[in-house]
């Protein structure tokens, strides 16, 4: 395939970009490649470089270096063809606070120079019903809570059918009734046809909602692709409790699957320098083995029917796949701490 | 791919001009309780001058403002006095408000992103926050020189005006002289508000912009007052702005009035140009 025709297929591409703040650099060489029509989840810790990322996706700052470019055009040369087909909550909701929630959306449309005038008060009635505010609509924001302020600014991004939606942070300060809403919304836009791009440091969220997903370390991407092979996916984890810990060993060992963990509170639990040490559950004087299976070699059934076989009482068996959580720490770190 | 070509001219089709934004930055600006604050406390400055000519004695002529005196004799006068007693201070306070909140008051709420992503355009918002300071520049003289008139036609007799050429006009004439007063303070409040707008795109926050160009307006009277400095004073934005006596004469002395406009053209000239440079390259980060 050209790199013409792979620019084309791609919502958003930036290649080699950098933002340089003083002497901090606080993206470094990003190269992100969002195919159209996905569910793309940003994942960082905080202060990893993913607002000003999108800051410099939506034109809003420049590029030290590198370049970006947003439905197959660069950004920011081509900022008035890009822009209106793109609906953006950039780092939370901000708004005329003396303002109604309609006022400010009718204020923020007026601001885009290819919205059509006559149909903007009946598009503001169904960005608003969209997000649940109908009834809220001619309060003063300076009313709304922090969870109101963030629907309004998701109907803002929807005030005109977008190709583009880059939701940062979407689910800050909704209740859960308002994330799930929030992430049946996203599904809803990605079936009309849109791409939409999530920044969040929920990883739940991500895994729920997302097809694509990219990390982002200390300003450097650590990670792309689909869910799927972020999520390492083929090695399943397999735990098992059973009181027969050493001849359980001893099947893993022949099956050719190494153990994850290591042994705390006295049971037995395997792992390995990747986990994050969530121990195995014990039963009253039962063990639980914990082993990654590498590759697709061994089904987990098989392992069961060896370990009857072996003689070993199975007191439970789950077949775990490696969540991105996993994933996620490993490129990261532990612990949330704040990128330096 | 031909779809998305016909998306980019489809929407260059539908391109409108700035108007609607236009629009919606006078509503907002002209709706906000600040502005009608601002207009209000400029209101007051002529009814509290009239209501305490009205209820103290007779002002001796030579004491006070120029023209209060007069007063008495015809209340037309208030609006021409109040205008002359707002030039130094209260008009470059409320218009340093508006100027100076133009962009830091959008990056202060953080909607400056959004209208931005909107895409509003840099230079068309600027352009637009602009016009919504000289918007303010046309009323705000204009509520103080009809508050005046208003409230000097229900306290005083309202007769013909005697100018300072000697002459005298009709009652509806003098509306109209007052009315070019008016519009010749706009003109001086125009170059004011163009330092503002630049001021306004180096910070995030609004009161240091606001308060910067109140300074810039104190400073400038300052130093046209330093004899030192005569030099400088043809080029201080300030330098005109008690020129408008000029109009008050038979036939009008436009003189005044076509200096002070090309200095005001010059400092939008200039500061409207460095805003320019600033905001087109500055990273919105707020």
């Amino acid at each position: 395939m050209t790199a013409a025709g792979r620019s084309a297929e791609l919502a958003i591409e930036t290649r080699g970009l950098s933002k340089r703040f003083g002497h901090q650099l606080a993206v470094d060489g990003v190269n992100l490649a969002v195919p159209r029509g996905s569910v793309f989840g940003f994942l960082g810790p905080n202060g990893s470089g993913k607002t000003t990322t999108i800051r410099m996706m939506l034109g809003l700052a420049g590029a030290t270096d590198g370049s970006v470019s947003v439905l197959g055009l660069e950004m920011p040369e081509r900022f008035h063809d890009v822009l209106p087909r793109v609906g953006a909550l950039v780092e939370g909701p901000a708004f005329y606070p003396f303002l109604s929630g309609a006022a400010n959306l009718r204020r923020l449309d007026a601001a885009d120079p290819y919205a059509v005038q006559s149909t903007r008060r009946s598009r503001v009635e169904a960005a608003l019903e969209r997000v649940g505010l109908t009834h809220a609509a001619g309060k003063k924001v300076r009313a709304y809570s922090l969870g109101m302020k963030q629907r309004l600014g998701i109907a803002n991004a929807l005030l005109s059918p977008r190709e583009l939606l880059v939701l940062d942070e979407p689910t800050n300060g909704l209740d859960p009734q308002g994330t799930r809403e929030v992430r049946s919304l996203v599904r809803s836009l990605a079936a009309d046809g849109a791409t939409v791009f999530v920044s969040s440091h929920l990883l739940a969220e991500v895994e729920q909602i997302c097809t694509h997903a990219a990390v982002m370390s200390a300003g450097r991407l650590v990670a792309q692709g689909t869910l799927a092979e972020l999520r390492d996916e083929g090695k399943v984890r397999i735990r098992l409790v059973t009181p027969d810990a050493g001849l359980a060993e001893g099947v893993f060992a022949r099956l050719g699957m190494t153990p994850m963990g290591g042994r705390s509170n006295g049971a037995l639990v395997y792992g390995d320098s990747r986990q994050t040490g969530d121990g195995g559950q014990t039963g009253d004087g039962g063990q639980a083995g914990d082993a990654r299976q590498p590759g697709d070699a061994v089904e987990p059934e098989a392992v069961v029917a060896a370990m009857v076989a072996a003689g070993v009482r199975v007191r439970g068996f789950a077949v775990e796949q490696g969540s991105l959580e996993d994933r996620f720490v490993a490129l990261t770190g532990e612990g949330f701490d704040i990128a330096q | 791919m031909p779809n998305r070509d016909m998306a980019t001219q489809e929407l260059a089709a539908r391109a409108s001009s700035g108007w609607p934004l236009l629009a919606s930055e006078l509503s907002v600006l002209f709706r906000r309780r600040r502005t009608w604050a601002m207009l209000l406390a400029l209101a007051a400055v002529p009814v509290l001058m009239a209501i305490a000519v009205r209820v103290s004695s007779a002002v001796p002529p030579g004491r006070g403002p120029a023209f209060l005196d007069r007063i008495t004799q015809n209340g037309l006068f208030v609006g021409v006095t109040a205008s002359l007693v707002c030039v130094p201070l209260f008009l470059p306070l409320t218009v340093g408000v508006v100027a100076g909140d133009t962009i830091a008051g959008e990056a202060g709420l953080g909607t400056l992103r959004y209208l931005l992503v909107a895409p509003a355009g840099r230079v068309r918002l600027l352009l637009v926050k602009y016009a919504g300071a000289a918007a303010f520049c046309v009323v705000a003289p204009l509520v103080v020189a009809l508050a005046g008139a208003g409230i000097g036609a229900a306290l005083f007799p309202v007769g013909p005006v005697t100018l300072l050429s000697g002459d005298v006009i009709t009652p509806g004439e003098a509306v109209v002289r007052l009315l070019l007063v008016a519009a010749y303070l706009t003109v001086s409040l125009l170059g004011l508000s163009a330092v503002g707008l630049f001021l306004s795109t180096l910070t995030d926050v609004p009161v240091g912009a606001m308060a910067a160009t109140i300074v810039a307006s104190v400073v400038s009277q300052v130093m046209g007052e330093l004899p030192q400095l005569e030099w400088l004073h043809p080029w201080l934005f300030s330098h005109y702005w008690f020129g408008f006596a000029d109009l008050l004469r038979q036939p009008i002395a436009w003189d005044s009035f076509g200096s002070n406009a090309l200095l005001q053209a010059g400092y939008i000239a200039v500061f409207g140009a460095l805003a320019y440079g600033r905001f087109v390259t500055k990273d919105v980060l707020s």
